[in-house]
């Protein structure tokens, strides 16, 4: 089956730093497949670097087969890969519902391209006269939008209205990750999305991300709750220093003498020992808490 | 602010007349010479007012608008201990120094450390109110008319070379010198100067080292006014001549040259003065004394666009994002019925028909009009995050193409109007496209310097706009025939303009369009990332809001029946947008309620007509510190 993404000896140098260095990996349709490594291994730059934030110094990314480096971030959207950022980045003085329809944007028909100047005219004057057709799109947006929102259940439901600002660090995250499914993506790209959650609330995004799997929805996970990563992936790619040090399924990455020198800093010391520090999350199979 | 007097005279003239007694080489190399030292004397006067704008950026992250005013009270401290206190000029330089530090000391106070947690272009907003403040301040002690300043020094001059240097070029170039050399070994040397460069790369680490970061603030801001009150003086002096509004051309020629040589970058800022000085001087001997003023802003405009590190910075980007942030603080609209509209817009309505008090009419005429172009602005700035300080360039554009439509080529208003107002649209848009690439603060400082080249276009272009002498005889407003003759009929005019404007914006703003302009200044990275494209939603918000500019512009102009150059000053546009910050970002009821309370509050209460802008600036210092989203909220 031919990958739905693909990165070629993907690169990103910063004033002779490189950040991320000769990457490639694939990515078939309804795949998750999760990111990890130390802080600092490249991870959010090669999250950049696909979704067209940032553009590689060398390295192409393709997605169906088609080329998408040297296009402009915006082009990224329409062509079927959203995000969420490590920090989260709402849009404060925004409503909730607002939010989730600016991630509709790329989809709407006043927003498509045409010929120049008269694609400006045309948007114009369907913000100021809506044709019916434009009309009743913007109500199934909404209607779409709403339907999202009801994946996270009365978390966000009841402040439809309220600007995004007034809303919690962890409602915030959820704003996100229904912008970003607003958009329709081919592929969802989570940048740490448990960040400063507490353990129900990672246990409620686990089960938010098994629905979407559910529905058949790539996914690429940054994630450094380790047991969400070991119940969710189909596999996992693990980077240091720039580089891809392993890639393979959850079990066998795990087991990797290069990931735990990579995360211990020395080889592992007997292959039936601990393999990681007392509180490793690798422990816990099965948990979707932290500790 | 009215567009400040030439700063000198050039001297080639005087040459030209003596050519038949030199060769054409040495006349064009004594011309040349002339031009040298020339620029080189006010190069370092820019170098001085420069130096002391890069400190307050690199500690401050804050581009200081009231800089020029400190200059320029600099200058009348130095000008009252000369003249009227009789002073010696080494006691009225101490006298100047300690004057303008305690300024220093007191604009860090009121600029920047009590709105630390403001929004980020809070303390620019800041300074401009202050400088509206001295401006003001001074202009009510000494009057607008400029001041002779009979040079203290003596009238001895040094040949060299066939052409000679005053002592106070010698002076200035001393002064200029001296304080470069003294200021490096203070940042050098000195635990104060390595505090101070310490809070400059970043004030929570040094603050966390010990090290009293408003201390280093309040010395900064000190060092820098002392520098920037010098310059004053030393111009006062050079020019013989002190006025209040030197003020404001100062501030942004510094501004130029310390752009020139890298935002923040103190030996870049010598340079970059050094630079400028020359260019104009040059530049003034080939093109005339009425471009001096437009090199600065080419040169802004220009170094923005290509090279935003600067000349000498080894930098590859522009300084990463110490300026984030628009003016929009986290905030809930105040609903407002619309019952409440309906009855304000009836009353406004039916007013004529009760109030014949034709001054009146012609305040809330002025208020109408001022409302549409706090729209326009808000519109840009409240709505899009765009904020711009250039928006009296486009009125002035707006103005000009309905005076020459209906002049030249003899159109009607009713046609000449629309036409005005999308020609606006065109030709700001195309002069703000370059300036999309830049964020946040720079694109302030873009529209300031964008606004003051419309205005040195219309100066110099003689053949289109009749430079100086400005287009008079205008015919008064009139749709479909129906001129308007009595002061009645213009205030129905401008209130229907003003409610069209608004109608249309309104549907905009609450349309997907308004959605998408709010989540491009919310958070432009985010925008970006969800298939916004920046630069098509750039357009069509400047588009939208430079058309209402023009449109007000266009009957303004045949309101008053005559324009000129200096009818559409940045006074206007800062005025614009203290009126959209009163009431409240993208707030179109707001920016309504603003322009009214500020045009006519201070006419119906006529104790405050001479303190105006007084009032102005201090309207704008008490919003930003105790209610920065305004009356009403930012939308």
């Amino acid at each position: 089956m031919a990958p739905l993404l693909e990165l070629n000896a993907l690169s990103r140098n910063f004033g002779g730093v490189l950040a991320v260095d000769h990457v490639s990996f694939e990515l078939h349709a309804g795949e998750t497949v999760s990111l990890i490594g130390p802080n600092g291994a490249g991870k959010t730059t090669l999250f950049n670097l696909i979704t067209g934030l940032d553009q590689p110094s060398s390295g192409t990314i393709l997605l169906d087969g088609r080329v998408l480096t040297g296009l402009r971030v915006d082009q990224f959207v329409e062509r079927g890969i959203a995000r969420t950022f490590q920090h989260g980045r709402v849009f404060g003085n925004m409503s909730v519902l607002e939010n989730v329809l600016i991630g509709a944007h790329s989809r709407r028909q006043a927003a498509q391209r045409g010929l120049p100047f008269i694609e400006l005219v045309r948007e114009l004057l369907l913000a100021l006269w809506p044709s019916p057709a434009v009309a009743a799109e913007e109500a199934r947006l909404r209607q779409q939008a709403l339907e999202i929102l009801s994946l996270f259940g009365e978390r966000l439901l009841p402040r439809l209205q309220q600007p995004a600002y007034s809303l919690s660090y962890a409602n915030r995250r959820r704003l996100e990750m229904a912008r970003a499914l607003a958009s329709q993506p081919r592929i969802l790209l989570l940048d740490e999305p448990t960040a400063g959650m507490n353990p129900t609330e990672t246990a409620e995004v686990l089960a938010f991300i098994r629905t979407l799997q559910a529905r058949n929805l790539t996914i690429l996970l940054i994630e450094h709750k380790l047991s969400l990563v070991m119940e969710l992936s189909d596999r996992v790619i693990v980077m240091d220093n720039g580089q891809k040090i392993a890639e393979g399924k959850p079990h066998d990455v795990r087991n990797d003498p290069n990931v735990v020198e990579a995360y211990l800093g020395h080889p592992a010391p007997h292959p039936n020992g601990p393999r990681f520090s007392a509180d490793t999350q690798f422990q816990s199979k099965g948990t979707t808490t932290n500790r | 602010m009215p567009c400040a007097r030439q700063l000198s005279t050039t001297r080639t003239p005087r040459l030209l007349l003596e050519r038949t007694q030199w060769g054409f080489m040495e006349d064009f190399l004594r011309t040349f010479f002339d031009q040298t030292v020339n620029g080189l004397v006010i190069g370092n006067i820019y170098a001085l007012t420069a130096v002391g704008l890069a400190i307050i950026f690199g500690v401050g992250n804050l581009i200081n608008f009231a800089h020029g005013s400190v200059y320029m009270v600099g200058a009348y401290v130095g000008w009252v201990c000369v003249t009227r206190l009789g002073l010696p000029l080494p006691a009225a330089f101490g006298v100047v120094i300690v004057v303008c530090g305690l300024l220093g000391m007191l604009i860090e106070r009121m600029g920047l450390r009590s709105l630390q947690n403001s929004a980020r272009i809070a303390p620019l907003l800041a300074t401009i109110g202050i400088s509206f403040v001295l401006d003001q301040l001074i202009q009510l002690t000494f009057t607008r008319a400029p001041q002779s300043f009979p040079s203290p020094l003596p009238n001895t001059r040094f040949p060299i070379g066939g052409v000679s240097i005053g002592v106070i070029d010698l002076l200035i170039a001393a002064t200029g010198i001296g304080s470069a050399a003294v200021l490096y070994l203070f940042l050098r040397y000195t635990k104060l100067g390595w505090a101070l460069r310490a809070t400059a790369q970043d004030r929570d680490a040094a603050q966390q080292m010990g090290v009293n970061v408003n201390a280093v603030n309040q010395t900064a801001f000190a060092v820098a006014s002392i520098l920037g009150g010098i310059a004053g003086m030393l111009v006062g002096i050079y020019f013989s001549t002190v006025y209040p509004t030197m003020s404001f051309q100062a501030g942004l020629k510094g501004f130029a040259a310390n752009l020139l040589g890298g935002l923040g970058n103190v030996p870049g800022a010598v340079l970059g003065g050094l630079l400028l000085g020359l260019i104009e001087s040059y530049g003034v001997s080939l093109f005339g004394a009425t471009y001096r003023n437009l090199f600065a802003y080419a040169i802004l405009i220009l170094v923005l666009l290509l090279r935003p590190q600067g000349l000498f910075s080894r930098q590859r980007q522009a300084p990463p994002e110490p300026l984030t942030g628009t003016f929009v603080p986290n905030s809930k609209p105040i609903p407002v019925p619309p019952w409440a509209i309906a009855t304000a817009a009836g009353a406004a309505l039916l007013l004529p028909l009760f109030v014949a008090n034709p001054y009146v009419l012609q305040v809330l005429t002025n208020a109408w009009l001022f409302s549409m172009i706090a729209l326009s602005i808000t519109l840009a700035t409240g709505t899009a995050g765009q904020t711009s300080l250039g928006h009296a360039g486009f009125v002035a554009i707006g103005a000009y193409a309905s005076a020459l439509l209906t002049q030249r080529l003899g159109l009607p208003f009713t046609v000449a109007l629309p036409a005005a107002a999308i020609l606006t649209a065109l030709l700001g848009t195309l002069l703000v496209l370059p300036a999309f690439r830049l964020r946040a603060h720079y694109v302030a400082i873009a529209t300031l310097g964008i606004g003051e080249i419309v205005n040195q276009m219309i100066l110099n272009w003689d053949w289109l706009t009749n430079g100086v002498m400005g287009i008079s005889n205008l015919p008064p407003p009139s749709f479909f025939g129906r001129e308007a003759v009595r002061i009645q009929d213009v205030y129905w005019y401008a209130l229907a303009l003003l409610g069209i404007a608004a109608l249309l914006q309104w549907r905009l703003v609450h349309s997907p369009l308004g959605r998408t302009w709010r989540a491009l200044r919310d958070d432009d990275i985010a925008a970006q990332s969800y298939g916004i494209n920046l630069n098509r939603y750039k357009t069509l918000v400047f588009a939208s809001s430079t058309l209402i500019a023009g449109m007000t512009g266009a009957f303004t102009g045949h309101m008053y029946s005559y324009i000129n150059h200096e009818s559409f000053t940045n006074t206007i546009s800062i005025l614009g947008l203290t009126m959209v910050i009163l009431g409240g970002m993208g707030n179109l009821i707001g920016a309504v309620v603003g322009a009214v309370a500020l045009i006519s509050l201070p006419e119906f209460f006529r104790v405050l007509v001479d303190y105006r802008y007084l009032v102005y600036g201090l309207t704008l210092l008490l919003l930003i510190r105790f209610r920065p989203q305004g009356l009403l909220g930012t939308v």
